[in-house]
């Protein structure tokens, strides 16, 4: 049997009914399988991973995998995501989004779970547009693209996800296009593997909307732009910023050792304890 | 659950905390809100001493997000709000109704709308708490007019929640959550755990219509994988568009909290049994009614009180009850007139419905509602 008949016999649920929702030529197809060999490379246990998503066409990728998954509401994955690691941290915890998931409406969870560093990995696939109500701008459309709420073409600057998760706090970041998805099984198995909060996002398209919006073609074209546009970490070191403007620069921006939350809560929970005597909440409560 | 009994001066929001800790609450996830605040900061010291987690989130978005988060790996979860919190909640309130969640959410209301009067009591959310998610969804809403209540009916808030598979709202006011009396607390109080699936992974149909229609909940992490979403789905979790199946999801969630009534609707008769007027009232006001009851039997008037502590569903029987004898029911309320409309309905003008409004961030005094009988006799 070749190796993807393999995974795909292990980790797509067989009592779900395919199709799935996704447009022939979506990215996000290509993200789950390089999430599932990510997966296999680590050799986690399926019980011992919970896939956690938001809402939005990336939101509907958890449904079709054999984990635990939680399809949650709009822009607030990760606060889901957060309770259940806390609750029962030995589970491998891994995030879903998509730019307007991540950053629009759950631009602050996002901050805040990259300050706090809690064992999470965050997988957001930017495609640049709002996919699944057919085409908006989001905070990554870029300047004077056009979308279906920017007729007159996009005023506002986008965001860049990865750089706002360096400065936010995380401490993994790393990047790249579907086009890399060899490159992409690494990324995300390191993010996985690595301890703290952990961010991979996913240059992606949408040829459906903000390619046949903008003029940009089919997939397959998309996916050569994102190659024809790429940069390597360290090439990029070398560049100067406007050579950079149209660039993605792919590989990992930072990987850096920080106190992770359930570690340091553990500690807080000994702390708790050693001062339970001298509580003055408890003297009230308990009987000697 | 039997603990020996102890008699303290406590804070209505101390023995909700008290009361969780009791009930099992081992994660508690909020944001800094006057006037619920002291329940956050005494789980921040507790939770830990006890193996749980606390953790202040960023919102109260976020707050709700995690609780929903803890309970499905199978741990006890709460949180704490008051208005404009609870205002923020209410998406993922609506999560927990759909994916069947257990989890409690206590409510210290304060004055509105907007920020209004933070430090000022007021009832004005009884029905955002009813109605304050999109979609048509059963929900439990507790109150308490005591101490001594917070403690035990954050207990039930738990209790229920665990059994019905749904988020279970405590409707505090700001006088309550922030009055001391005396609370023995302790004693013997059930605890109720969630069911949990017996059979082989492989046999589990997560959201199967079991008799209870409350099917039982497999923890995340314990070999059960299946698939929790806020779209309406089928009985294995997944989404669905079909109508027999959306009508009878549905149908399931709204009977298994209306084939327990008996069981949910909690109140308190004081004084009914020949009452000719009888008071309906809840939370802080209760408290001034069963005073202008005592007042008003002094002057010879047949005058009672049903207090109601479960506020949501509306205790129907109960009020049919009092309006055998009854011949005026008067509704004393801190807002313009929320639970009188329902006690109206039940009404269906059997009797007299007199209403007593107030919303000037104070609470109504017995002498108000003493007042308010003595007009309308």
């Amino acid at each position: 049997m070749p190796e993807t008949t393999k995974l795909i016999h292990k980790y797509l649920r067989h009592d779900k009914k395919f199709p799935h929702v996704w447009c022939p030529g979506c990215g996000i197809g290509i993200t789950l399988g390089a999430l599932i060999r990510a997966i296999d490379r680590t050799g986690y246990r399926k019980d011992d991973v919970v896939l956690v998503s938001g809402i939005g066409c990336s939101g509907r990728l958890p449904v079709y995998v054999d984990f635990n998954t939680l399809h949650t509401t709009h822009g607030r994955a990760l606060t889901f995501a957060t309770g259940v690691k806390l609750a029962k941290p030995r589970l491998n915890v891994i995030v879903i989004m998509g730019d307007g998931d991540a950053a629009a409406i759950g631009g602050n969870h996002f901050i805040h779970a990259a300050r706090r560093n809690i064992n999470l990995t965050a997988i957001i696939i930017n495609n640049s547009v709002y996919g699944m109500t057919g085409g908006q701008h989001s905070p990554t459309t870029p300047y004077g693209m056009k979308s279906a709420t920017t007729a007159y073409k996009h005023i506002e600057q986008a965001f860049k996800i990865s750089e706002l998760a360096v400065t936010a706090g995380a401490a993994f970041v790393g990047r790249s296009t579907v086009y890399h998805a060899r490159y992409l099984d690494t990324l995300i198995e390191k993010a996985i593997r690595k301890a703290g909060f952990s961010v991979v996002e996913v240059i992606s398209h949408c040829h459906t909307h903000y390619g046949r919006q903008n003029k940009l073609g089919s997939a397959v074209e998309m996916l050569e732009w994102q190659r024809d546009h790429s940069v390597t970490v360290e090439k990029a070191a070398t560049m100067k910023p406007e050579e950079l403007d149209d660039k993605i620069i792919v590989g990992v921006l930072v990987d850096k050792d920080l106190p992770v939350y359930e570690d340091e809560y553990a500690r807080i929970r000994k702390q708790a304890k050693k001062a339970m005597e001298s509580s003055r909440w408890d003297s009230a409560m308990r009987s000697d | 659950m039997k603990k020996e009994k102890k008699e303290v001066l406590m804070q209505g929001n101390e023995a909700v905390a008290e009361g969780a800790l009791q009930a099992g609450c081992r994660f508690f996830a909020g944001y800094p809100i006057t006037p619920a605040t002291e329940i956050s900061e005494i789980l921040s010291v507790k939770l830990p001493q006890l193996d749980g987690t606390f953790i202040q989130m960023e919102d109260e978005i976020a707050s709700l997000g995690a609780v929903i988060g803890a309970s499905l790996t199978g741990v006890k979860a709460m949180t704490a709000t008051s208005g404009p919190g609870f205002s923020l909640m209410q998406e993922i309130l609506g999560f927990a109704v759909i994916a069947e969640v257990p989890c409690v959410v206590v409510y210290v209301m304060r004055g509105g709308p907007s920020t209004g009067l933070p430090t000022y009591p007021a009832q004005g959310d009884v029905m955002q708490a009813r109605w304050g998610t999109h979609g048509d969804h059963p929900i439990i809403v507790l109150s308490a007019s005591t101490v001594r209540e917070c403690y035990e009916m954050t207990i039930l808030s738990f209790n229920y929640a665990e059994k019905y598979r749904t988020p279970v709202i405590l409707l505090l006011d700001e006088v309550v959550a922030h009055m001391r009396e005396k609370l023995v607390c302790g004693g013997e109080i059930e605890i109720i755990n969630r069911m949990k699936p017996t059979m082989p992974p492989e046999w589990y149909i997560p959201y199967e219509d079991t008799p209870s229609g409350v099917p039982p909940m497999a923890d995340f992490g314990e070999g059960y994988r299946y698939h929790v979403t806020g779209l309406t789905h089928d009985v294995r979790g997944f989404p669905t568009g079909r109508p027999d199946e959306i009508r009878a999801f549905n149908e399931r969630i709204f009977r298994k909290i209306s084939r327990n009534m008996k069981a949910i609707s909690l109140v308190e008769n004081y004084e009914t049994e020949d009452a000719e007027i009888t008071i309906v009232a809840y939370g802080c006001v209760a408290r001034s009614a069963k005073r202008a009851v005592k007042d008003a039997r002094e002057r010879g008037l047949k005058v009672g009180l049903l207090k109601l502590i479960t506020i949501w569903p509306f205790a129907r029987a109960a009020v049919e009850r009092v309006l055998q004898n009854a011949k005026m029911l008067i509704v004393p309320e801190m807002n313009m007139g929320q639970i009188s409309r329902e006690v109206k309905r039940v009404n269906q003008g059997v009797a007299r419905v007199v209403t007593l409004n107030k919303l000037d961030g104070t609470i109504i005094t017995p002498q108000e509602i003493l007042a308010r009988i003595m007009e309308v006799v």
